[in-house]
């Protein structure tokens, strides 16, 4: 236990406008960056370059892209419905931004004022407040489709709000085991259970429920291979079709931004957040202001655990390019049919077995914090998460269209001619019936 | 009769999205981190021509600033799109020499066959592409224009070396 000293009133609002100025700065700079890295990626996985001609190794391309997007001519269609059109960019950017607020990104920084905890808003609902404004994200797209009056627009937007609606669904649901395992729904919390109580990054002992987390959040950020709400080849890019120049980039920033914060909120849930691995000497939680439980704090402790937050966080983003640039996107009714068929059901099937497996180690008088308590989750969950992952292997869940003998069963086709692809490979039995 | 499909039984290990996606991403970071590239950084690097690749046109000159061209007229006739103009003159020893000899790249298609017809090697398809112009006039070549063009020219065919080795 260490007393550090709380903030003055004062001393708190002026060090909040700081840290909401810094972390604004800074999350608009790393936004700004991704663009560049992901064009730098694609171009490395298709064997180029990348953009390079734009300041050294083509660092300053998003200025430029800006500064060029800032001076292109604004058009709006004459069919549009002028008050959401306008409105749409700003909806979608700003819960994009905001939900930045409660992710802590480092170990509290003792100072001559005071202790300051590395968070901006240290909501006691925090993981919550994040679903609710995931959940207004929806709102940007469906305008922005429904006020162009475009029918590509439109009809990315609706597939946009079905997508997203059903996938909210199986995000809040692979959180419940996190809340169950944590007992509470605050970030900081989060961080220290996986820290210090639980001692267990909760990818391990909740492998299964990352695992669905990490491709809701893929659904909820419209990226490939979700990207249904955008669709090049088939919409024109969809909802932003008919949006030109800073209204156009807004959307953009909202699109990477997203992809930030998915990016923080995975590693803070699943990857111990700003904790560095093997070391108790970072392992603290501020319990009241200015008084702090565990390790005691120091400047570069902060500086190390930030370096920590960013490495998790930039290995989730560049999974995020890395997907983008390889699969290919899912037909409409696959993601459906996987959101509501496969992860639905998965995720309150996972639910009830981090359920009982708790109140059995529990009920065993086991305690909570052991090692031996964080192995036995995790067992229980490698087992899940290999079930899981060899149904879905096993019955081409994905692929939507059943098995010919189940088409011919339910539509009456006659049966066809089958031919096995090769000679030489041996006949399957016949799939998932 | 309803429509028969064929549908193709691939065994489960083809099949599988999960195996085929994780196979994918494998495939994309080994070209991620491979250190060769294949881009072309234009400006800096100019990409290699093969012998046989036509551009813009090139006129030869005698050893004394003549055109090498006789004026036959063979290469307005066989030009498919129409774009060389030449008006032949004769000088007093009975020499036909062009008076106006213009090329309009525009029209042209880089065909080579003006060079392939020429019967004293005087017209020539040559090996450049940087050609742009702030006008369209600036694209019908004169004749001056032609004969000061100093790139190397294109190699013609070779019967009896089809695949140029």
């Amino acid at each position: 236990m260490h007393d550090l000293g709380a903030l003055s009133p004062n001393a708190f609002l002026i060090i909040s406008l700081i840290k909401i100025g810094i972390t604004f700065t800074l999350v608009m700079v790393v936004v700004a960056m991704l663009t560049l890295l992901e064009r730098k990626v694609a171009g490395w996985i298709q064997d180029r370059l990348g953009p390079n001609r734009v300041g050294p190794g083509g660092l300053l391309q998003p200025a430029a892209d800006g500064l060029k997007n800032i001076l292109k001519e604004e058009t709006s269609p004459r069919e549009a419905s002028r008050l959401y059109f306008f409105l749409a960019p700003a909806l979608s950017i700003i819960p994009a931004l905001i939900t930045f607020a409660v992710i802590p990104f480092a170990a509290p920084l003792p100072t001559r004022w005071g202790l300051v905890d590395m968070i901006i808003a240290d909501l006691p609902i925090g993981i919550l407040y994040i679903l609710a404004l995931t959940g207004l994200g929806v709102y940007g797209i469906v305008m922005a489709g429904w006020s162009s009056n475009n029918k590509y627009s439109f009809l990315g937007a609706m597939r946009a709000s079905a997508q997203m609606v059903s996938y909210e669904v199986g995000l809040g649901l692979s959180l419940v085991p996190v809340f169950m395992l944590v007992g509470n729904v605050t970030l900081t919390q989060v961080v220290w259970t996986q820290q210090e109580a639980l001692g267990f990054w909760l990818c391990l002992p909740l492998g299964l429920a990352f695992f669905l987390f990490v491709i809701s959040s893929f659904a909820e950020c419209n990226r490939l291979p979700f990207d249904m709400a955008e669709a090049e080849s088939e919409l024109i890019t969809g909802y932003h079709t008919e949006y030109s120049s800073m209204k156009f980039s807004m959307f953009f920033i909202a699109e990477y931004s997203n992809m930030l914060t998915a990016s923080a909120l995975m590693a803070t849930l699943f990857l111990g957040g700003w904790d560095i691995p093997f070391w108790t000497g970072d392992n603290m939680r501020v319990i009241a202001p200015g008084i702090v439980e565990g390790a005691n704090p120091a400047w570069w402790k902060t500086l190390l655990t930030l370096g920590a937050f960013g490495v998790k966080t930039f290995f989730f983003v560049f999974l995020f390019m890395w997907v983008r640039w390889t699969l290919p996107r899912f037909r409409y009714d696959q993601v459906m049919h996987l959101g509501w068929k496969v992860m639905l059901p998965t995720a309150l099937a996972f639910i009830a077995l981090t359920g009982t497996t708790i109140l059995v180690l529990d009920l065993s008088g086991l305690r909570y914090g052991s090692f031996l308590y964080g192995l036995i989750l995790t067992a229980v969950n490698s087992i899940a998460l290999v079930l899981f992952l060899w149904v879905l292997d096993r019955d081409r869940v994905i692929s939507g269209s059943p098995p010919a003998s189940v088409q011919a069963r339910r539509f009456g086709v006659p049966p066809r001619v089958e031919e096995p692809m090769t000679a030489g490979v041996p006949e399957p039995e016949t799939a998932g019936v | 009769m309803a429509i028969t499909v064929k549908t193709m039984r691939r065994p489960q290990g083809k099949a599988s999205y999960l195996r085929a996606s994780l196979k994918g991403m494998a495939l994309t970071f080994r070209h991620l981190v491979r250190t060769e590239k294949v881009t072309l950084e234009y400006p800096d690097e100019k990409p290699e021509l093969a012998p046989r690749w036509r551009g813009t046109h090139r006129m030869e000159v005698h050893a004394d600033g003549r055109p090498k061209c006789v004026a036959c007229g063979l290469c307005p006739t066989i030009c498919p799109s129409n774009c060389i103009r030449l008006v032949p003159g004769e000088d007093d020893q009975g020499n036909r020499y062009p008076v106006v000899y213009e090329i309009d790249e525009f029209r042209c298609i880089f065909c080579g066959m003006c060079q392939e017809v020429c019967p004293v090697e005087a017209i020539h398809v040559g090996q450049d592409f940087e050609n742009s112009e702030y006008t369209r006039e600036r694209f019908v070549y004169d004749l001056d224009r032609l004969m000061a063009q100093d790139h190397p020219v294109t190699a013609l065919w070779d019967p009896s070396d089809p695949l140029g080795q």
